[in-house]
């Protein structure tokens, strides 16, 4: 949640490695420290590291699960490449990405300024509240949008109601409009944890910066963009760093909601590798998607870290 | 100056954000009060009166199984995570041996591994040792994944420790051990009870781990039992509310609870002092 944040906090290694003796202080722990850190690596390095490794020697080979495994090269990858379904599946998620993480910080951004770092008393409550979606279980979610979406659900209704009857459609079943109706879900979870780490961020950046900004006449546009904005490039690095992984890997709302249907209008990565390997048993090229959806991951992060700055 | 329109906006808009937050929620707990088996259930409140819906839901997709066998493996998770994140997190910080920052990069790297480029060898390996079908099958990976979040998160703490609190200890003639167990886990608490909601938040709502892990056995956990009734019921839509309510109760319970320790870990992350 906070990991990549806490990284920019902190050196890595607490600076170079202090091997040295003169550099440590007599009595401080050292070779026992392997004892400290050896429970959690064991546990860390066989079911995490090792089945990544794993899964990137499975990806070069041709699998059902029960035969042997047959060397195929870089066919798995190629096959992503040339399959429409595996395509789109990742063009779903940057679109998913628009909804999971754009839109709720352009509109947490939005509020935020209007706020104008007023001090807001019940913030406890606006907090409980605004985390809420964020911390229940995703395929809870999931089966109440299902509700809300369904054809005579409360959107439909709502949207006849207030006379605007043509507008309403089965949601999910509709070729279009199923990954931005699943993708309003994401926007649903995402905005309200976006906006109490926005609120909170905005609140440390110093009040001589806009005292500044004013005597040199800013306006309010000006005030947002040269002492908001920047001030916030740290807050804005680590929500972008939550909200694009989460889009990236919504396994258990596409699940519930729609297994990537209708057709495959919202196949995404993560169930695809579901998909691939425990339904139809092609293993190797649910490791290939596996791997690239990781590889993904890591280098938006990775691009993510160097805009925000969190380097210094 | 904060002019007062501004004030009175921000108020009015942070409240529309939180009714948008809220309001699904309220309207699922009026639906799952409501009569059962409609296919196109109305919101009533002056109806909301079926508790009973809640024992029909919980006998039908046997809950009662899955919130223990939910309870048993997210438990054992929290405890275990968190007793090997420690002394983890405390050797990173304040121990000195050679390779220390080469493991710490290798906890960080773990981070951002997702799970689905790790969900096919766990399935067949652990399958291959006897440990899949069962609590263990989903422990064991995800206490492999806790680790590496808890690790780096005590690590941070450990880090921020005065030095000269470490000093006097060992010069009372503490070892490493009673300095970690006397001196720096009651200063500690904050975070550790921080940690623990992270951890049962994250673990009681995993999905695609327990799916695949015990796919072939009886064992269900909360959010299993949840997603297979609503494969059997696709547009009970009242049970499917209570369902879904069941489900998330004891994570809002215990983030209601606990709120601020858990907000604070997520602001003291996620924010820059």
């Amino acid at each position: 949640m906070s990991t990549e944040a806490a990284l920019a906090n902190t050196p890595v290694g607490g600076g170079r490695p202090r091997t040295s003796p003169s550099s440590v202080a007599p009595g401080e722990p050292r070779k026992v420290g392997y004892v400290y850190v050896l429970p959690a690596l064991v546990m860390y390095v066989l079911f995490v590291l090792a089945p990544f490794i794993h899964t990137i020697f499975l990806s070069f080979f041709s699998w059902d699960g029960i035969g042997p495994q047959e060397f195929v090269g870089l066919d798995n990858y190629k096959d992503i490449w040339k399959s429409p379904v595996f395509r789109s599946s990742f063009v779903h998620s940057i679109v998913l990405i628009i909804f999971y993480a754009l839109i709720p910080l352009l509109l947490a951004l939005l509020l935020v300024s209007i706020m104008n770092r007023s001090k807001i008393r019940g913030l406890t409550f606006y907090r409980t509240a605004l985390f809420l979606p964020y911390i229940v279980a995703p395929t809870a979610v999931a089966v109440i949008w299902r509700w809300l979406l369904s054809p005579d659900g409360p959107i439909n209704s709502g949207l006849t109601a207030i006379g605007l009857g043509a507008l309403t459609r089965p949601w999910l079943g509709d070729f279009t409009f199923a990954l931005p109706a699943v993708g309003m879900v994401g926007t649903w979870v995402m905005s309200g944890l976006v906006l109490v780490l926005l609120l909170a961020g905005v609140q440390k950046i110093p009040t001589s910066l806009y005292e500044a900004a004013r005597i040199d006449g800013a306006g309010a546009w000006w005030e947002f963009w040269a002492v908001t904005l920047p001030g916030l490039r740290y807050e804005i690095a680590v929500v972008l760093v939550l909200t694009v992984t989460a889009a990236l890997r919504n396994f258990d709302i596409i699940y519930v909601m729609t297994s990537g249907g209708p057709g495959t209008s919202t196949i995404v990565p993560s169930y695809l590798v579901y998909q691939q390997a425990f339904i139809v048993g092609s293993l190797g090229g649910a490791a290939a998607i596996g791997f690239v959806l990781a590889v993904m991951i890591a280098l938006i992060n990775y691009v993510i870290a160097r805009i925000g700055g969190t380097s210094s | 100056m904060i002019s007062r329109r501004d004030q009175v906006l921000g108020y009015v808009f942070l409240t529309i954000a939180a009714i948008a937050a809220l309001a699904p929620f309220v309207g699922v707990v009026i639906l799952a009060l409501g009569e059962p088996g409609q296919i196109a259930p109305t919101l009533d409140i002056s109806q909301a009166t079926h508790f009973g819906n809640f024992g029909d839901v919980w006998n039908i997709a046997s809950f009662g199984a899955s919130m223990k066998a939910s309870t048993i493996i997210t438990v054992t998770i929290v405890v275990v995570s968190v007793v090997l994140s420690v002394p983890a997190g405390y050797a990173l910080a304040l121990a000195h041996f050679p390779g220390r920052s080469a493991i710490f990069l290798l906890f960080v790297f773990g981070l951002l591994i997702p799970l689905e480029a790790m969900i096919i060898p766990l399935y067949f390996d652990m399958r291959k040792f006897g440990l899949a079908d069962n609590y263990w099958s989903v422990i064991l990976p995800d206490i492999g994944f806790s680790v590496a979040f808890g690790a780096f998160w005590m690590r941070a703490f450990f880090m921020g420790v005065d030095r000269s609190l470490t000093e006097a200890s060992r010069l009372d003639g503490a070892n490493s051990w009673q300095t970690l167990t006397r001196i720096l886990l009651p200063l500690a608490r904050p975070q550790l009870l921080t940690l623990g909601v992270l951890f049962f938040v994250w673990n009681w709502n995993d999905f695609l781990l327990p799916l695949v892990m015990l796919a072939g056995s009886e064992i269900q956990t909360a959010p299993i039992s949840l997603v297979y009734f609503q494969g059997q019921h696709t547009t009970d839509y009242t049970y499917l509310a209570a369902g879904a309510l069941i489900t998330i109760a004891p994570v809002v319970l215990i983030y209601i609870l606990l709120q601020r320790s858990f907000t604070r870990g997520v602001l003291s992350g996620a924010t820059k002092d």
